[in-house]
C-alpha cells in the first residue's frame, strides 16, 4: 500500500468517526413528550396525570424577595442573594387540612403561613400567628423552615433558618406561635441554607441538623473582607460548620456535632436524613456546593462517620443542591436524588441518583449512580427535586425545578465570565472582587422544569406536556395532597418569583393509599418511620421526613400510588422506636390514621 | 499535548551517526513528558482525587457487581494506545512507540469533561487517527490531541465540555508542576515556547482586563487551573507539530495567544484549543511551503554546482537528499513516522 493510499484511508476512517460523533451527540431538546399544547385530556389518557397552576385561584399571591447584601458585592449580588426561596407543608393546626409555610429573603419581608381554609383557598395567618415578620434588620434574612414537633405535644413547631440567627417557634396547639429561640439554646448565627428534624439517636424525642453554608463568622451585611468566596470550584472546604443539636427533653437543645464525628465545613446546600445504610438509626446525607456530598452513617446513635468516598456517593465533585430519598424502582431501598448542573457546552455534571448497590450494610454500603442510566441526569442549573407518585401508577415519579439567574435574555451571559472565574486558583477565585461584574446578565436563566415520569425503571421528561412551562428561577419543591383527593400536588417556591401551586389531576381509574402516623414511643411527628407496601407483586418503601429536598419539607403523610384494580396485600409500619406493625389488606382509596402502639 | 518525543524531532534529519554508548544513568527523553504527565495526574489523583470516575450499572450487572465504576480517563488513554497500535502496524509495518500514545490519552482523558462514555472513546479515536490521516508533505498540521478536543466540542457542545474547574485550592501543586515541568522543558529543549506563550498572556490578560474592564486578576485566572498546565507544558510544545526553528515557535506561540485572546474577547469558553486549533496548522502549512521553496532553490543550486548526478527531488526519503536538504520533509512520511512511533 503507498502513503498515499494509507493516507486515503485514514482519512476515511476520521470522517467514520465524526460521523459517529453527529450520531451519538446531544440534540437540543426536540418535539415529542416535551411539547407544550397537549390538551388535559390528552395528557391524562397519554400520562395519567396533568399539573395546572392555580395559585392565584387558590387565594395565594407571594413573590419572593432577595436580600440586598453588603454593597462590596454589589458587582455579583444576584450570585451571592441567589436563594432563599423555600416552602415547608405542615398541618399546623391539626384540622385535616394542609397548610403551606413560605418564607422570603428581602430584608423587612414577611413569611407567609397559608392556612388551608377546607374551601380550596389558603389564607395567610403568619402575621397574626407570630411567624411571619423574621427578616428583621440585624436579624438575617429567612433560607427556609423545616417543622417537626420537638415536645411531642402533638402539634408542629417550626424552624427557620437563615443567612443569621435561627429561630425556633413552639406551636400553641394551632392557635399561636412562641419564639422558644433563646430558651431552646439555637446557635447565635449560622449562614445556613438547609435544616432536618431527625431523631438520631432514638429517644424518642426530635433533634435537629442545621448545615451552615458561608462560615459563621461571616455577616454577608457587614463584609470585613470579599475574601469569603469557596476556595475552589470543586474542591471547597472553608464553607459552614453543621450543628448536630440533641433534643435534652426539656426544650432545650445541646450541641452534640463534635462529639458525634460531624466536622464538615463544606458548602451544604441540602440535608436529608434517613436509614440509607440499614442500621435502623437515621443517617445524614448532605449535598455540598463546590464538592463531593457527604453521607454520615449513624453508628448506633452513639456517632457518626462519614463514608462519602467508600460509598461511592463522593466520587467526583459536583454542585450539590438537593437531597432527596425515594424507592425509585420499588426495591424497598431508597435511592438519593442529587441535583447539579449541567449547561451544554461549559459544565455538563449531571444530577446524581445513588442507588444502593446490593444490600445496605452500615459503613459497608455502596451506592451507584444511575441516573444517567434512567435519563434524570440532565436538568440545567438543578435546584429542589422531589418523589412522588405524580400519577398514582405504583411508579415514583420525580419533579424537578431548575434556573439559576433570569435576567437579560439573549446570548450575553455570564457563563464565561463565570468559567474564567471557576478555573482560577483559590487566591483568585476566593476573593468576590475578582469576580467579574454580572451587569444585568443571565446565568442559566430561564429554564425549562423537569417532570420525569417513571415508566417502571426508566424516566422520560413530560413537563410541559403535563402543563409545567413556567421558567421561573426555581428553587424549593415540596408534594401534598392540598385538597385531600388522593393526588399529590406540586408547590414550588421561586428566586424573585411567584409561589405556585400546580394542582394535580389524575386519572380515575388510578388508586392510591395514604398513612398518617403518629408516634407514641417514637417522635410524635413519626419523622424517621417507614411505611413498606406491598401490592400487586410489588413493594415500596416510604419514609417520613422531617425536611429534604432543597430548602423543603414535604408534607407528613405518606403517599403511595397504586395503579389500576390493585390488590394491596399488606403495610408495614417500621417505627423509629424500633417496634414495627403490620397492618393486613388495608383499604385502598382512603388515609390511614395510625398511631404507634403504645 | 505532545505526541512526539521531542529530541528526535527536534534535529534536522542527517546522516546516521554512531551509536551513543549510554552510561548506567542515563536517560531516555522519550521518557520525559510521559514522566511529567503521569506525576501531574497522580499527584493529582493524590491530593484531590482528580481522576473522572464513572458509575456504570450496566458494567456491575455485567460482572455480577464485581466492577460497578470506571474511570473514563483510563478508557481514553487504552482507546488511544490501542488505536495507535493497530494504526501503526497497519499503516507504518511496525509496532510503534506508545509514549505519545499514552500522553495524548491522559491529555483527552483529562481534558474533556462529560457524563457518558462515548465522547472519551472516540476523542481518544479521533485524536489519534488525525495523526495518520491529516498529514502534508509527511509532517502533521494539527496537534492531535488538540485536534480530537476541538472537534469534540464543536460537533457535541451538548454532550462534552473542556475541564474548567481548578483541580485543588492551594498553590503548591501548581508550582511543583511548573517547576518540574518547565526543567523538564528546559532538558528538551522547548521551555523557550512555553515562556513565551506564558509571558504573552499574561501581558494579553492585563490588555484584556483594561478592554473589558475586568481586574486583572480575574483575567489572568485560567492560566493558574489545570487545564493551561496541560495546555502549556504539553499541547503548544509538541514538537512534531510546532514549527521547526526556536525563532519560529516563539512567533507562533505569540501568535496563538493573540488568537487565543481575541476568541476571549468574544467570550469563546474553548478559547486556548481553538486558538491553537487556527494558528497551528496555518503557521506549519506556511513553514511547510516555505521551506519547500528554499529546499527547491538550494536543489536547484546544488543541481547547477554537482551536474546531472543528482536528479532526485528533495525529500524522497534518501539518505544522500535528506543531508543536503535538513529541512524539507518528504512529501510520503518516512517509515517510521507512518509508523507513528513519534506521533
Amino acid at each position: 500500500m503507498s502513503g498515499f493510499v494509507k493516507q486515503v484511508l485514514a482519512a476515511l476512517l476520521l470522517v467514520a468517526l465524526v460521523g459517529v460523533v453527529l450520531l451519538l451527540r446531544h440534540q437540543p431538546a426536540g418535539p415529542s413528550e416535551k411539547d407544550e399544547g397537549v390538551s388535559e385530556e390528552e395528557a391524562l389518557k397519554r400520562y395519567g396525570f396533568c399539573l395546572r397552576e392555580g395559585a392565584k385561584e387558590a387565594g395565594i399571591d407571594f413573590t419572593h424577595q432577595a436580600p440586598t447584601l453588603d454593597a462590596k458585592l454589589d458587582h455579583i449580588m444576584p450570585i451571592i442573594a441567589s436563594m432563599g426561596a423555600a416552602v415547608s407543608i405542615v398541618d399546623f393546626d391539626r384540622d385535616g387540612l394542609l397548610d403551606i409555610y413560605v418564607v422570603n429573603s428581602g430584608e423587612g419581608s414577611k413569611n407567609r403561613l397559608y392556612k388551608n381554609m377546607g374551601d380550596g383557598t389558603f389564607k395567610d395567618v403568619a402575621e397574626e400567628l407570630g411567624v411571619a415578620d423574621l427578616n428583621q434588620p440585624g436579624t438575617g434574612v429567612c433560607m427556609g423552615a423545616v417543622w417537626g414537633d420537638f415536645d411531642n405535644d402533638g402539634y408542629e413547631d417550626l424552624l427557620v433558618y437563615k443567612w443569621g440567627r435561627p429561630e425556633l417557634f413552639h406551636n400553641d396547639r394551632g392557635k399561636g406561635f412562641t419564639r422558644v429561640t433563646d430558651k431552646a439554646g439555637l446557635p447565635r448565627h449560622v449562614n445556613a441554607n438547609s435544616a432536618v428534624w431527625l431523631d438520631f439517636d432514638r429517644d424518642g424525642k426530635l433533634d435537629l441538623f442545621i448545615a451552615g453554608y458561608w462560615p459563621d463568622d461571616i455577616d454577608l451585611w457587614h463584609l470585613q473582607t470579599t475574601k469569603m468566596m469557596p476556595e475552589s470550584f470543586e474542591y471547597a472546604n472553608n464553607g459552614g460548620r453543621k450543628y448536630l443539636l440533641r433534643n435534652k427533653g426539656d426544650g432545650t437543645f445541646e450541641d452534640v456535632t463534635e462529639k458525634m464525628g460531624i466536622s464538615s465545613t463544606r458548602w451544604t446546600l441540602a440535608v436529608a436524613a434517613g436509614d440509607l445504610c440499614g442500621s435502623g438509626y437515621p443517617d445524614l446525607f448532605l449535598a455540598n456546593d463546590y464538592g463531593v456530598s457527604e453521607l454520615y452513617a449513624n453508628q448506633g446513635g452513639k456517632k457518626f462517620v462519614e463514608i462519602g468516598k467508600p460509598s461511592g456517593v463522593a466520587a467526583a465533585p459536583k454542585s450539590g443542591m438537593n437531597a432527596s430519598f425515594g424507592d425509585v424502582f420499588n426495591s424497598g431501598r431508597l435511592s438519593v436524588y442529587v441535583s447539579n448542573i449541567t449547561e451544554p457546552k461549559t459544565l455538563p455534571q449531571g444530577n446524581n441518583l445513588w442507588v444502593h448497590e446490593g444490600a445496605p450494610a452500615g459503613e459497608k454500603t455502596r451506592f451507584l449512580n444511575h441516573a444517567t442510566a434512567l435519563g434524570i441526569d440532565l436538568g440545567g442549573w438543578s435546584w429542589g427535586a422531589q418523589f412522588g407518585d405524580l400519577n398514582n401508577d405504583g411508579w415514583l415519579d420525580l419533579y424537578l425545578t431548575n434556573g439559576y439567574i433570569s435576567a437579560a435574555r439573549g446570548k450575553d451571559n455570564y457563563w464565561y465570565d463565570y468559567s474564567q472565574i471557576a478555573g482560577a486558583n483559590k487566591a483568585i477565585i476566593s476573593d468576590a472582587q475578582n469576580w467579574p461584574p454580572m451587569k444585568g446578565r443571565s446565568l442559566a436563566g430561564y429554564e425549562q422544569k423537569c417532570v420525569w415520569l417513571n415508566r417502571g425503571g426508566k424516566f422520560v421528561d413530560v413537563a410541559p406536556a403535563v402543563g409545567v412551562t413556567d421558567t421561573f428561577d426555581g428553587r424549593s419543591v415540596a408534594l401534598a395532597d392540598l385538597w385531600n383527593r388522593g393526588v399529590l400536588d406540586v408547590v414550588v417556591a421561586n428566586q424573585k418569583g411567584p409561589l405556585l401551586i400546580y394542582k394535580n389531576t389524575v386519572a380515575r381509574d388510578h388508586q392510591w393509599i395514604q398513612f398518617e402516623l403518629e408516634g407514641t414511643k417514637s417522635n410524635k411527628s413519626a419523622i424517621g418511620a417507614r411505611v413498606r407496601l406491598f401490592w400487586d407483586g410489588r413493594e415500596q418503601v416510604q419514609e417520613v421526613s422531617g425536611g429534604n429536598g432543597y430548602a423543603a419539607q414535604n408534607q407528613r403523610r405518606l403517599h403511595f400510588g397504586l395503579g389500576k384494580d390493585p390488590h394491596v396485600e399488606k403495610a408495614i409500619i417500621e417505627w423509629p422506636s424500633g417496634q414495627t406493625q403490620e397492618l393486613i389488606a388495608p383499604e385502598a382509596g382512603i388515609c390511614h390514621k395510625k398511631k404507634e402502639p403504645e | 499535548m505532545s505526541t512526539s518525543p521531542p529530541p528526535t524531532l527536534d534535529r534536522p534529519p542527517g546522516p546516521p551517526s554512531a551509536p551513543k554508548k549510554k552510561g548506567l544513568l542515563s536517560f531516555d527523553n522519550r521518557y520525559l513528558a510521559p514522566g511529567l504527565i503521569t506525576a501531574i495526574l497522580v499527584v493529582g489523583q493524590l491530593t484531590y482525587g482528580i481522576i473522572e470516575v464513572h458509575s456504570s450499572p450496566l458494567l456491575s450487572r455485567l460482572t455480577g457487581g464485581l466492577l460497578s465504576t470506571y474511570s473514563p480517563t483510563f478508557v481514553a488513554i487504552l482507546v488511544c494506545i490501542v488505536m495507535e497500535l493497530v494504526l501503526g502496524r497497519l499503516f507504518g509495518g511496525r509496532w510503534p512507540h506508545l509514549a505519545s500514545a499514552y500522553i495524548s490519552g491522559i491529555s483527552v482523558g483529562i481534558l474533556i469533561r462529560s457524563p457518558e462514555l462515548w465522547p472519551y472513546i472516540l476523542c481518544g479515536a479521533l485524536t489519534i487517527v488525525s495523526k495518520y490521516a491529516i498529514r502534508f508533505r509527511g509532517r502533521h498540521l494539527w496537534n492531535p490531541s488538540n485536534f480530537g478536543v476541538s472537534l469534540m466540542l464543536f460537533l457535541a457542545p451538548l454532550s462534552v465540555a473542556s475541564l474548567s474547574q481548578q483541580w485543588g485550592s492551594e498553590i503548591w501543586p501548581i508550582l511543583v508542576i511548573w517547576c518540574l515541568g518547565a526543567l523538564i522543558l528546559w532538558r528538551l529543549g522547548k521551555l523557550h515556547i512555553t515562556a513565551t506563550y506564558a509571558v504573552t498572556f499574561v501581558l494579553l490578560a492585563l490588555l484584556r482586563s483594561q478592554v473589558t474592564g475586568q481586574k486583572f486578576l480575574t483575567a489572568l485566572g485560567p492560566i493558574t487551573g489545570p487545564m493551561y498546565q496541560l495546555f502549556i507544558f504539553f499541547m503548544i510544545t509538541d514538537p512534531k507539530t510546532t514549527t521547526r526553528t526556536k525563532a519560529r515557535q516563539c512567533v507562533v506561540a505569540v501568535l496563538v495567544a493573540v488568537a487565543e485572546t481575541l476568541f476571549r474577547l468574544t467570550e469563546e469558553l474553548h478559547a486556548p484549543y481553538y486558538a491553537l486549533f487556527t494558528v497551528g496548522p496555518i503557521t506549519n502549512l506556511i513553514e511547510i511551503l516555505w521551506d519547500g521553496r528554499r529546499g527547491a532553490a538550494k536543489q536547484h543550486e546544488a543541481r547547477k554546482a554537482a551536474g546531472p548526478a543528482v536528479a532526485e527531488p528533495c525529500g524522497n526519503g534518501t539518505t544522500a537528499m535528506a543531508a543536503a536538504c535538513p529541512a524539507v520533509p518528504s512529501a510520503a512520511p518516512p517509515a517510521d513516522e507512518s509508523a507513528g512511533s513519534h506521533c
